[in-house]
């Protein structure tokens, strides 16, 4: 590599401003709100005054942030296995071409790639609990009689439900393609050895193509947990957290507290709670990129 | 241990065009060593893989071991096959790749580890069992490939091109392994080359292929000195035969045949003046560049090669005089190729 | 061929079962959003009225009030004119660095390349709140500049991690051969690495656009005036009257606004996965 003088400081040149920005930008935040979570700031207030545990002490006390926690580990959890199942039976069957594929693909994107609140307008226009193109068919088919139907987003389980309903909806596209991408990286001598060898449709599969694909499905799982846990759109705009607490996130909890209630610090405090997560998420990914790289 | 048939067997990728294979009837002999040798494009590889059973034929028959196998699947027909990147499984143990083929076929537990030492001794690997493919060499995977292929102890191997990934050091040795281990198993075996040199090396007997059709069968010898078409004549043997033409016959003699007159002892043999140009020397021996100079054939461009031990100099655009045995001399028709004496 | 065809067409109907469901799941909201756009109000809040059928004649009434009656228009525009800009910043500040990352740091700027993807993975909803306090000490509280200034935050990593692994897949023979030919390293870099990374800036381009239009958090945090906000938050909060949803309205700004910027997400696809794949798994 040609280290010539010239280039010493042409390099650190390009990318200083990039860096800079992100520090200015991503990193003082960070410490601010560490900061904040050991302050009384509120939305008006300027300066900063440190009160210790306080916040942190308040908020595990509080009823809602601990649903909040259940909430985001069991919607997060429950989407991600939907999604590693739906995905993967979806990439099987895209795998190969076929007549009007181009158009499927484009049909089975759109979740993803319409914006978050927008789709999830959608959804809450067909879980609406008059209007509900759900209730009607299931009252068409006589499974429930006229307004005997379940309010989907007005009973915490079903609200519940469809929290993880509408989060699982937005993955699968993101999910497929990294999947289908995953299954072209197989060589395709490798399912004929197996072939070849005696296995069958199943043994191929669990024995042979997942594990193969463990690099990009690791992938896949890490940022759709990312997408999932981080996110407070979706509860924001199907139930702003109703029925009761039933579908209140961290993230959208923290939003109510810090914004809407105007307590900056008690805000802080709960998305605070996000970093063990993004931390663990984090290392594994840096884990299966270090381990692809030695293959 | 079983016989091969294939009944005019075809394979049609796109309807309207031309085969990859065209019509190709053949069987093998028991426990013998079959080469399909080709260029590329010949249809050698996908003749092998419907005989695996990876590709279903347009129409024709395959027969292992008397059975019709032409609509089983691969599993059902008690092959294996050796593929030209080997196929390991890259996250499965030596060990577990060449167990593998035991558990699809739901070989009770207790005999997999006899069975995988077995065959593992047999091919001289048994101190990588716990390596991945990843930390093999290039030598050393072939041969993971191939314990994996006799573990289940098949009717029949199939090998595609095993030796192209090998550096051409490890090639040599690596084919007389591969003979020596063919020998002592006694197991049917095909092999796909594009490599006329293995294939003379390695097979009882040669199935020569061009554009999806079989242009001859026949032990090396056989093919190598009766070649049936100009296209046998000239893929085999390197520098490949001359051929001159004239009124509508075709004239073939090898470069190993065509020599300086004075060092053939048969009286019969046919005189062929020959100008010479340019020669390269390969330390064994010496390949001679030239044109024909006299008779019908002149100013066509022949090629002689001789042992080195041949000490003779030649002066560039002097004519020398050469000859040909009678016998080392093939007629085909001009217009088929195809070999009239 | 009797057993070999049977077995085909069996996994052929399964697979073509498999593709309707997962078409109907996940593209049913769009189809449902083009209906009631497209359903006068009356037809639409008749309980008893099938839904899939036009009781009554279709109407353009909500596109109308959608385009005059609301700010949707105004939304749009404040949503492209951010996108441009915050692609403007993105390319001018992560192109230089993945190169620089790429090709003239050597080991450690492998590693600083993975710790700028690395907070990627920091999300708005625990930066929103400190930020927010940023932008109103800035004065940007409540104006466009606001978001212009934090979403480069969210784009210049991926940015930077998408166009680093595209850098180094072009050979350096190529900005050798040019310096050879008396450019200087930077020249080299803007005269011959640039153009052929057309395809890559392009991506990135498109990343970036989308993820403007796709964000909420931010812009609802930092954005109250309705004339100032972006599409993504505009629709759901302001086509709102108290407890009332104009759903008529809501659906057709929703498909208004989601269409355009799939058909060109679509275009790109193939692109973003290959970033995504090839940055992370070799």
């Amino acid at each position: 590599m040609s280290a010539r003088s010239g280039d010493r400081w042409l390099g650190p040149a390009m990318f200083l401003p990039a860096i800079a920005y992100i520090l200015a930008l991503v990193g003082v935040p960070l410490v601010l709100a560490v900061l904040y979570a050991f302050s009384d700031a509120r939305i008006g207030t300027s300066g900063i005054h440190l009160v210790g545990f306080e916040n942190f002490r308040s908020v595990l006390e509080s009823p809602s942030f601990r649903k909040a926690i259940r909430n985001s580990i069991v919607f997060t959890l429950s989407a991600q296995a939907i999604v590693i199942l739906c995905s993967n039976v979806l990439a099987m069957a895209l795998e190969k071409p076929f007549r009007g594929r181009g158009l499927v693909r484009f049909v089975i994107l759109l979740p993803w790639v319409a914006p978050v609140s927008l789709g999830t307008i959608g959804w809450k226009w067909i879980l609406d609990s008059i209007y509900s193109v759900i209730t009607w068919v299931l009252v068409a088919l006589h499974v429930y009689k006229p307004y005997a139907a379940p309010m989907w987003l007005g009973e915490p389980r079903l609200a519940m439900a469809s929290v993880v309903l509408v989060h699982c909806w937005r993955l699968i596209p993101f999910s497929t393609v990294i999947m289908l991408a995953g299954r072209t990286a197989i060589p395709k001598e490798i399912p004929e050895a197996a072939a070849i060898d005696g296995a069958g449709f199943w043994r191929t599969l669990f024995q042979i193509n997942l594990p193969m694909m463990t690099p990009i499905l690791s992938v896949a799982v890490l940022f759709g947990i990312i997408f999932t846990f981080t996110d407070m759109t979706v509860v924001y705009i199907l139930t702003a957290g109703g029925p009761f607490d039933s579908t209140q996130t961290l993230p959208s909890l923290a939003f109510a507290t810090g914004i809407a209630g105007s307590d900056l610090a008690a805000g802080a405090a709960i998305s605070l709670f996000l970093v063990p997560v993004l931390v663990g998420v984090a290392y594994l990914m840096l884990r299966v990129a270090h381990r692809t790289e030695v293959v | 241990m079983a016989v091969v048939e294939t009944r005019s067997l075809t394979k049609v990728f796109k309807e309207g065009t031309l085969g990859a294979v065209n019509d190709v009837s053949l069987a093998t002999g028991e426990g013998e060593f079959l080469v399909f040798l080709g260029p590329s494009g010949s249809g050698k590889t996908t003749l092998l893989r419907m005989i695996a059973g990876l590709e279903t034929p347009t129409s024709g028959a395959i027969l292992i071991g008397g059975r019709d196998v032409t609509n089983l699947s691969p599993r059902e027909r008690r092959i294996a096959m050796v593929f030209q990147s080997y196929a390991l499984y890259p996250h499965l143990s030596v060990y577990n790749n060449i167990a593998f083929p035991l558990k699809a076929q739901k070989v009770p537990r207790d005999q997999h580890r006899k069975k995988v030492e077995w065959a593992a001794g047999l091919l001289g690997i048994g101190a990588l069992l716990d390596r991945k493919p990843r930390e093999l060499s290039g030598g050393e995977r072939q041969r993971v490939a191939l314990a994996r292929a006799i573990v289940r102890e098949p009717a029949v191997f199939l090998l595609d091109e095993p030796l192209s990934n090998l550096d051409a050091k490890l090639r040599t040795s690596a084919r007389a392994e591969l003979e020596q281990f063919q020998k002592r198993v006694g197991t049917t075996t095909i092999y796909v080359t594009h490599d006329q040199v293995e294939a003379m090396a390695m097979g009882d007997r040669v199935v020569v292929m061009d554009k999806g059709r079989v242009r001859q069968t026949g032990t090396p010898a056989e093919v190598y000195d009766e070649p049936a078409d100009t296209f046998v004549a000239t893929f085999l043997g390197s520098p490949p035969m001359n051929l001159v033409s004239g009124g509508g016959t075709i004239t073939g003699f090898r470069p190993e045949h065509f020599l300086p007159a004075l060092a053939l002892a048969d009286p019969g043999s046919v005189p062929m003046r020959f100008t010479f140009s340019h020669e390269e020397y390969l330390g064994a021996e010496r390949i001679l560049y030239g044109t024909l100079a006299d008779g019908a054939f002149a100013g066509s461009k022949a090629v002689s090669r001789i042992a080195s031990t041949h000490a003779g100099r030649f002066a560039k655009d002097s004519t020398y005089d050469f000859a040909v045995e009678k016998g080392r001399l093939k007629l085909f028709d001009a217009a088929t190729g195809i070999r009239k004496a | 061929m009797a057993r070999g065809t049977l077995r085909e067409a069996g996994a052929k109907s399964v697979k073509a079962l498999v593709l309707a469901f997962f078409v109907v799941a996940l593209g049913f909201p769009f189809f449902w959003m083009v209906v009631a756009t497209f359903k006068q109000n009356i037809d639409l809040y008749t309980v008893e009225n099938n839904p899939f059928l036009f009781n009554l004649p279709p109407t353009l009434e909500h596109l109308r009030f959608l385009f005059v009656e609301t700010r949707f228009v105004r939304w749009l525009g404040n949503t492209a004119l951010v996108g441009v800009l915050v692609v403007a910043i993105t390319l001018a500040l992560a192109v230089p660095a993945a190169y620089a990352l790429a090709r003239l740091a050597g080991r450690w700027g492998e590693r600083l390349g993975i710790a700028i993807f690395l907070t990627y993975l920091i999300p708005p909803t625990l930066l929103f709140i400190p930020l927010s306090r940023v932008v109103a000490v800035l004065g940007l509280q409540d104006s466009i500049f606001s978001v212009v200034l934090v979403y480069p935050t969210m784009t210049i990593p991926f940015s930077i991690w998408l166009l680093m692994g595209f850098f180094k897949s072009i050979p350096r023979e190529l900005e050798d051969a040019a310096m050879v030919d008396g450019l200087t390293r930077f020249g080299a870099f803007v005269r011959m690495v640039v153009p052929v990374s057309v395809s890559g800036i392009l991506t990135v381009v498109i990343f970036s656009f989308t993820l403007v239009t796709q964000e909420f958090v931010y812009a609802l945090t930092f954005i109250s005036p309705e004339r100032n906000q972006m599409v993504g938050v505009g629709i759901p909060i302001y086509l709102v009257r108290g407890d009332v949803y104009y759903w008529g309205s809501l659906m057709a700004a929703c498909l208004v606004a989601s269409l355009p910027i799939a058909v060109v997400y679509n275009l790109f696809l193939d692109r973003f996965i290959a970033g995504f794949t090839v940055g992370s798994v070799k």
